[in-house]
C-alpha cells in the first residue's frame, strides 16, 4: 500500500467538506512532478496550466454551490494513447509526435464531467507495445519504487504517475496485461475492465478485440468509483456493453465469505519464490475470511502466449498502416507515394512496433493465414472454454500479476521472447475478454511490491472487487 | 494429441518472405534490419509451432469476446471536424486538401 | 438516360466461334443522410473536406458505427435483386492508398448481406446476381502537373475525403452475360429498380453509380477463359462499346497465338480502347481479416419481411402490367419508356376514365416526355381524345394536332377543340368517291399499283389527302385501295 498518498475518496471529500480546494491538492501534485519527474519520466505532456485553470473553475462552482460530479478536484493522469482535444497525443511514437487531435476520447469526456482535473499525458510503450515502457520513443519511465527498475508496461507511465503522487489515479489500456502488470510492478491497483465496459472510441487502438481502458489507484474502493465514472455503454463504440456499469462502490464491504476462490492445480514454470509465497498468503487470507480454495485447471494456458502474439499483431498490423504520412503525424517526404510511405513509417516506428508489425502482416498474408491467424482464433477459442468450465466451480481465480517483481531496466531487451513471458497470467483474459484486476499484497525479492491478480468472467466486476477489498483489508 | 488436419507443418520463414512482408506492411528496412527481423521472427515462430500439437479441426474461431449483435446509429447528420483544425495537423496541407506525391499508379 | 433494352439488337458477334462471357460489378452510392460508419453528410458537390469526422479521416481512436439506413437500403436493393438476405459480417481489406484513409476498407467479404439473386433481361434471360453487399467509398484524388492530369506522369495529387466513407452496394453478377446488348440491358434494368426502391440516385455522370466490368472470350462450350477488368466505365453506352472492343481485342490476341493476361484494364471513352492499368500479381494480398470493430449484422426476418412488405412495384412487373392493360409487347420501347418515366400509372387512369388503353398508351409517350410522373392534364381529356380517334371522328393528324394543344394549355376538351378547328373525319362514301376520282385522274399510277407496285399508292394517297384537306383517315384510303385492287 501507498499510504503515504491520499486517495482519491479522501480527495473528493475533502474537497467537497471546504478542508482543502482543488487547486491545492492539484499544486501539490504538481510539486511532486517538479521534485521527480526528471527522474521517473512518467509523463509525454505535463497540462499544469490548463489543470489550474479546471481547478479554479471548480473551486469556484463548489464555493457557489454548483454539484461538480464525484471526482470534483481529483487530479488524473491520461495514458497518451487516449485523445486529448488540443493536446499532444503521441502513443510515445515519433510518427505521431505533435499531434493534436481534434476530438476527445469518451473516457477523457467522462472524468471532465465528473469534475476530475487531467494533469498529463502518460509515457507507454510505443502504442502499448511492450512490458516495460522501454519503448517509448521519448524514453523509459522509472520505477518509482526502485528507479533502476522498468515501472512494467505498456502503461508504465500511468502506474508510475500514481506510484509517484504526480496523480490521485490515472488511466491506462491493457491488451495484454499493460494495465495490471505494471499495477503489480509498481504496488498499485490495477483494473482491466470486462471487454466492452469501458468505450474505446478515442483510445489509439492496438489490438481492437483485445484493448481495454481501465483505471490505477492507490485503493480498490477508488478505482471502484473511477470504474463507475469511465464504464458504461457508449453508441460511439459498436462493441461497448449495452447495460450501466455495475455498482462498486456499494459492494466492498461484503466480504468474501462462502465464495470460491480458484488455485490454479499447475502452475506455470518461471515464477519467483517469493510471488508464489505471497500468492499462498492471498489464498489464506481468503480462507481466513471464509472463502473456499478449490483447485482448478485451465489447460491451454500455455498456449495463450502464441494466440496472443498471433491475434495482437495481425489486429495491429491493421491498425498501425493509417499512420503513412498522408493526414497527421510525421512525413518523411519522397518522390513517390509509395517511397514515401515507406521513408515515413520506417523512420517513425520504432524497432518493437515494427516487430509486431511484420508478424502481424505475416500472420494474415495469404498462404499462411490459416497456419497462423486462424489457428490462434481456435486457441482462443479453447481458452474461454477452459475458463468457462473453471466458472462451474469457483467465482474467482487468483494467480500471480506478473511472474517477477520488477526487473532491471535493460535487463529483457535484448530477446523479445523473454519479454513476452512477462504476460503469462495477464494475456488469458483479453483472450476471454473477461475482468480481472491486480491488488498489491506485500513485497517480494528486492522488497519490491508483489500483485495479486484476481481473474473474474465477463461482467464479474462486482466479485472481483469484493475480493480485491478483501486482499486490501489483509495487506 | 493428434495432429489436426489443418495444423500441417508450420512454414518456414525466409529472407525472401521477410522483404516481401515488409514491403505489403510499408516499412523500409535496412538490410541489417531484414537480416534481424529475419532471425527473430523465425524464433517467435518456432516457439509460436506450439499450437500445431493441438487438435483443433473442431474448434470454432473466436476473433471477438462476445456475440454482440446489431449495434446501428440512426441516419442523423451530426457537425463533424473543423476543417482548418484538422488540416493545421496535416504535413501537406494546399487549397484545403491533403498534398501527396504522385503516386504512378492506381493503389499502390 | 436513354434506356438500352428497347433498343434494336446491334450485339456484336465474334468471329470463328468466339462468345463472349461477360460479368457486372457495379458499385452504387446508397441515398442516405449520413455516412456508412459516421454521422457525417453523405453529400455530392462540397467544398474539399468539409464532411469529415474522426471516422472518415481514419484518426487514431475512432470507431465505426452501422448506419441503420444503409443496412436498410441495401435490404430493399438485396430483396428487389431476388437476393437471400441473411446475417453478415465485415472484414477489413488492407492496401495502401491515399485515399483510403485507414488503409483499409471495410466491407462484406464471406458473409455478405445478399445473397443468390437474379434479374431478368428482355427475352427471359436469366443473369445470376451473386451477391450485393455493403461497403465504405473512398476518397477521392485530383492529379496535378505532369501532361493531362492523369494519375500517370502527374506530380502530385490533392485528396479530399468528402466521398469517403459514403455507404455502397456493390452487385455482383455472375457470368451469364453473353454480349454488349445483354449488359447494357443489365446496367439500365439495375438503375430502373435502384431508382424505384429509393436505394440510390444511380447517377453514372456523378458516380453514384460506377461499373466494373469482368470481359473474358472463349469458344462455346469451352471452359471460361482469362479474364480482364475494366475500370472507368461511366455511362451506359460506354459499357456496350468498352465490351465490344475488349472482346475483339482478346480474340485478337487469342487468335494471333498470345494468351491473355489477367490484368485491370481502364477504358479511354475518348479514345474507343482499353489499355493496362495493372497486372494483377502477388503482391495483390488483401490480408482480409473480420472487423474487430463492428458487431455481426442479422438483421433477422421480421425485420427483412417488413422492408419486403414496403417495396413498390418493381419495374418488370409494372411493365407486365401496362403490357396487359395496352395490349403492348412487355418488351417495347414504348412500355420501358413509359414504365421509366413512371407514368404507367397515369395511362392507367387515363383507362379508368374510359380511355382506349393502347392510343393512350401511345399519346404520353409521344407527348409526355416532359410530364414527370404524374401529368398535370387530367385523365379524363386524354380519355375523350382517345375516343375521338378510336371512333374515327378524327384522324391521326387532327388527334396529335389536339393532343399538342391539350398538353400545351395543361388540359381541355377534345370535342370541343376538334370542333373549334373543324376537325372532322369524312364519311366512308365521301372518301369512296374521292378514291374512285384519283384513280380516274390518275391511270398510270393506279396500273403500277395494281401491277404489285405499292409505292405507287403513295401518289394516289397523297392526292386523296389533298382534296379532302387532310380530313380524310389515312387508314380508312389504304384500307379503300387495297379493296378495289382487290
Amino acid at each position: 500500500m501507498t499510504s503515504e498518498f491520499v486517495s482519491v475518496v479522501d480527495i473528493v471529500g475533502s474537497i467537497r467538506e471546504g478542508k482543502t480546494t482543488a487547486s491545492a491538492v492539484l499544486e501539490q501534485h504538481l510539486d511532486r512532478i517538479d521534485m521527480r519527474e526528471t527522474e521517473i519520466h512518467a509523463f509525454n505532456h505535463v497540462m499544469a496550466e490548463s489543470a489550474r485553470a479546471n481547478a479554479a473553475s471548480i473551486d469556484a462552482d463548489l464555493k457557489a454551490g454548483k454539484e461538480r460530479g464525484p471526482l470534483a478536484g481529483v487530479p488524473i493522469a491520461l495514458k497518451d494513447n487516449m485523445c486529448t482535444r488540443g493536446v499532444p497525443t503521441t502513443c510515445s511514437s515519433k510518427i505521431l509526435e505533435g499531434w493534436k487531435p481534434p476530438y476527445d476520447a469518451t473516457v477523457a469526456t467522462r472524468l471532465q464531467q465528473a469534475g476530475a482535473v487531467i494533469v498529463g499525458k502518460t509515457n507507454l510503450d510505443e502504442f502499448a507495445m511492450g512490458s516495460s515502457t522501454e519503448n517509448s520513443a521519448f524514453g523509459p519511465t522509472r520505477n518509482p519504487l526502485d528507479t533502476s527498475r522498468v515501472p512494467g508496461g505498456s502503461s508504465g507511465g500511468s502506474a508510475a504517475a500514481v506510484a509517484a503522487g504526480f496523480a490521485a489515479a490515472s488511466l491506462g489500456s491493457d491488451t495484454g496485461g499493460s494495465i495490471r502488470q505494471p499495477a503489480a510492478l509498481c504496488g498499485v491497483v490495477g483494473v482491466k475492465p470486462t471487454y466492452g465496459m469501458v468505450s474505446r472510441q478515442g483510445l489509439v487502438a492496438f489490438a481492437s478485440s483485445l484493448d481495454q481502458i481501465g483505471p490505477f489507484t492507490h485503493t480498490v474502493a477508488d478505482a471502484a468509483l473511477l470504474m463507475e465514472v469511465i464504464g458504461g455503454h457508449d453508441p460511439l463504440d459498436s462493441t461497448s456493453l449495452d447495460q450501466p456499469v455495475p455498482s462498486l462502490t456499494a459492494v466492498l464491504g461484503q466480504g468474501v465469505k462462502g465464495m470460491r476462490i480458484g488455485r490454479l492445480a499447475d502452475m506455470p514454470d518461471g515464477c519467483e519464490p517469493e510471488v508464489l509465497a505471497r500468492l499462498d498468503a492471498a489464498f489464506a487470507a481468503l480462507k481466513a475470511a471464509g472463502a473456499t480454495i478449490v483447485d482448478i485447471a485451465l489447460p491451454s494456458l500455455s498456449y495463450c502466449l502464441t494466440a496472443y502474439y498471433l491475434v495482437a499483431p495481425a489486429e495491429a498490423s491493421s491498425n498501425l498502416a493509417r499512420y503513412d504520412g498522408v493526414r497527421y503525424g510525421l512525413r518523411v517526404e519522397s518522390a513517390d507515394l509509395i517511397s514515401m510511405y515507406g521513408a515515413t513509417r520506417a523512420a517513425g516506428f520504432g524497432a518493437e512496433v515494427k516487430r509486431r508489425i511484420m508478424l502481424g502482416t505475416y500472420a494474415l498474408s495469404a498462404g499462411y493465414y490459416d497456419a497462423y491467424y486462424g489457428k490462434a482464433l481456435k486457441v482462443r477459442r479453447l481458452i474461454a472454454n477452459d475458463f468457462a468450465a473453471a466458472y462451474q466451480s469457483c467465482d474467482v481465480i487468483l494467480t500471480p500479476t506478473s511472474p517477477t517483481v520488477a526487473f532491471p531496466i535493460g535487463e529483457k531487451t535484448s530477446d523479445p521472447l523473454t519479454m513476452y513471458l512477462c504476460d503469462i497470467f495477464t494475456i488469458p483474459t483479453n483472450l476471454a475478454g473477461h475482468a480481472a484486476m491486480s491488488v498489491p499484497f506485500g513485497t517480494g525479492a528486492h522488497s519490491m511490491p508483489v500483485g495479486v491478480q484476481i481473474l473474474a468472467p465477463a461482467l464479474g466486476e462486482p466479485t472481483m472487487f469484493r475480493v480485491a477489498a478483501e486482499l486490501e483489508r489483509a495487506s | 494429441m493428434s495432429p489436426s488436419s489443418d495444423a500441417k507443418t508450420t512454414p518456414k520463414i525466409t529472407a525472401q518472405v521477410v522483404a516481401k512482408v515488409a514491403h505489403l506492411a510499408r516499412l523500409d528496412l535496412t538490410e541489417a534490419e531484414l537480416a534481424l527481423m529475419t532471425t527473430q521472427l523465425t524464433g517467435m515462430l518456432d516457439h509460436f509451432g506450439d499450437i500445431d500439437k493441438l487438435d483443433l479441426s473442431a474448434v470454432t474461431p473466436m476473433a471477438q469476446p462476445f456475440p454482440i449483435k446489431n449495434v446501428y446509429r440512426e441516419d442523423v447528420v451530426v457537425p463533424g471536424l473543423d476543417r482548418q483544425e484538422v488540416l493545421d495537423n496535416a504535413p501537406a496541407p494546399q487549397d484545403g486538401r491533403f498534398r501527396v506525391p504522385p503516386s504512378n499508379g492506381s493503389e499502390s | 438516360m436513354s434506356n438500352a433494352s428497347s433498343a434494336p439488337s446491334h450485339a456484336t458477334v465474334l468471329p470463328n466461334g468466339w462468345e463472349m462471357v461477360i460479368g457486372l460489378e457495379v458499385h452504387v452510392e446508397l441515398d442516405t443522410k449520413t455516412k456508412l460508419f459516421s454521422a457525417s453528410p453523405n453529400h455530392f458537390g462540397d467544398e474539399p473536406n468539409t464532411n469529415i469526422d474522426p471516422v472518415t479521416l481514419g484518426l487514431p481512436g475512432a470507431l465505426p458505427v452501422i448506419n441503420r439506413r444503409a443496412v436498410e437500403l441495401a435490404i430493399r436493393l438485396g430483396l428487389a435483386l431476388n437476393c437471400t438476405v441473411q446475417a453478415s459480417t465485415f472484414h477489413r481489406k488492407n492496401y495502401f492508398y491515399q485515399d483510403l484513409a485507414k488503409a483499409y476498407q471495410i466491407t462484406q467479404y464471406d458473409q455478405p448481406i445478399n445473397i443468390d439473386g437474379f434479374m431478368m433481361l428482355p427475352g427471359d434471360v436469366r443473369i445470376g446476381i451473386e451477391r450485393a453487399h455493403l461497403e465504405e467509398d473512398t476518397g477521392k484524388s485530383t492529379h496535378f502537373g505532369g501532361t493531362s492530369g492523369r494519375i500517370h506522369g502527374s506530380d502530385y495529387s490533392l485528396v479530399d475525403f468528402n466521398r469517403a466513407g459514403v455507404p455502397l452496394v456493390e452487385i455482383v453478377s455472375r457470368p451469364d452475360i453473353r454480349n454488349a446488348d445483354q449488359a447494357r440491358q443489365y446496367v439500365s434494368e439495375l438503375r430502373s429498380i435502384l431508382l424505384a426502391v429509393g436505394a440510390s440516385d444511380a447517377k453514372m455522370e456523378e458516380g453514384s453509380m460506377r461499373c466494373d466490368v469482368n470481359v473474358s472470350v472463349r469458344k462455346a462450350g469451352d471452359p471460361f477463359g482469362t479474364r480482364c477488368e475494366i475500370k472507368n466505365v461511366n455511362s451506359i453506352r460506354a459499357v456496350g462499346k468498352a465490351i465490344d472492343y475488349e472482346a475483339r481485342r482478346q480474340v485478337d490476341v487469342l487468335e494471333s497465338g498470345g494468351t491473355i493476361r489477367q490484368e485491370t484494364r481502364h477504358w479511354d471513352d475518348a479514345e474507343g480502347r482499353t489499355h493496362t492499368l495493372r497486372v494483377k500479381e502477388d503482391a495483390d494480398d488483401y490480408r482480409y481479416f473480420l472487423e474487430p470493430d463492428l458487431v455481426l449484422l442479422d438483421p433477422g426476418a421480421e425485420w427483412v419481411e417488413s422492408i419486403r412488405a414496403s417495396l413498390p412495384m418493381l419495374p418488370a412487373a409494372r411493365r407486365a402490367r401496362l403490357s396487359q392493360l395496352t395490349g403492348a409487347d412487355k418488351e417495347s420501347e414504348a412500355v420501358y419508356v413509359i414504365v421509366e418515366r413512371g407514368q404507367d400509372d397515369y395511362v392507367q387512369l387515363v383507362a379508368d376514365a374510359g380511355g382506349e388503353p393502347a392510343r393512350a398508351l401511345v399519346y404520353v409517350q409521344q407527348a409526355f416526355s416532359e410530364a414527370g410522373a404524374n401529368p398535370v392534364v387530367p385523365a379524363k381529356d386524354l380519355a375523350a381524345l382517345t375516343l375521338l380517334e378510336r371512333d374515327a371522328k378524327v384522324t391521326a393528324t387532327q388527334a396529335k394536332t389536339i393532343l399538342s394543344e391539350i398538353v400545351a394549355n395543361g388540359g381541355g376538351d377534345a370535342v370541343a377543340i376538334a370542333a373549334a378547328k373543324g376537325f372532322e373525319a369524312l364519311d366512308t362514301s365521301a372518301v369512296e368517291a374521292m378514291v374512285d376520282a384519283a384513280i380516274a385522274a390518275q391511270p398510270d399510277a393506279w396500273a403500277k399499283y395494281c401491277g404489285g407496285e405499292e409505292k405507287a399508292m403513295g401518289a394516289l394517297v397523297g392526292a386523296i389527302m389533298k382534296s379532302s384537306q387532310g380530313k380524310a383517315d389515312g387508314k380508312v384510303v389504304t384500307a379503300l385501295l387495297q379493296k378495289k385492287r382487290g
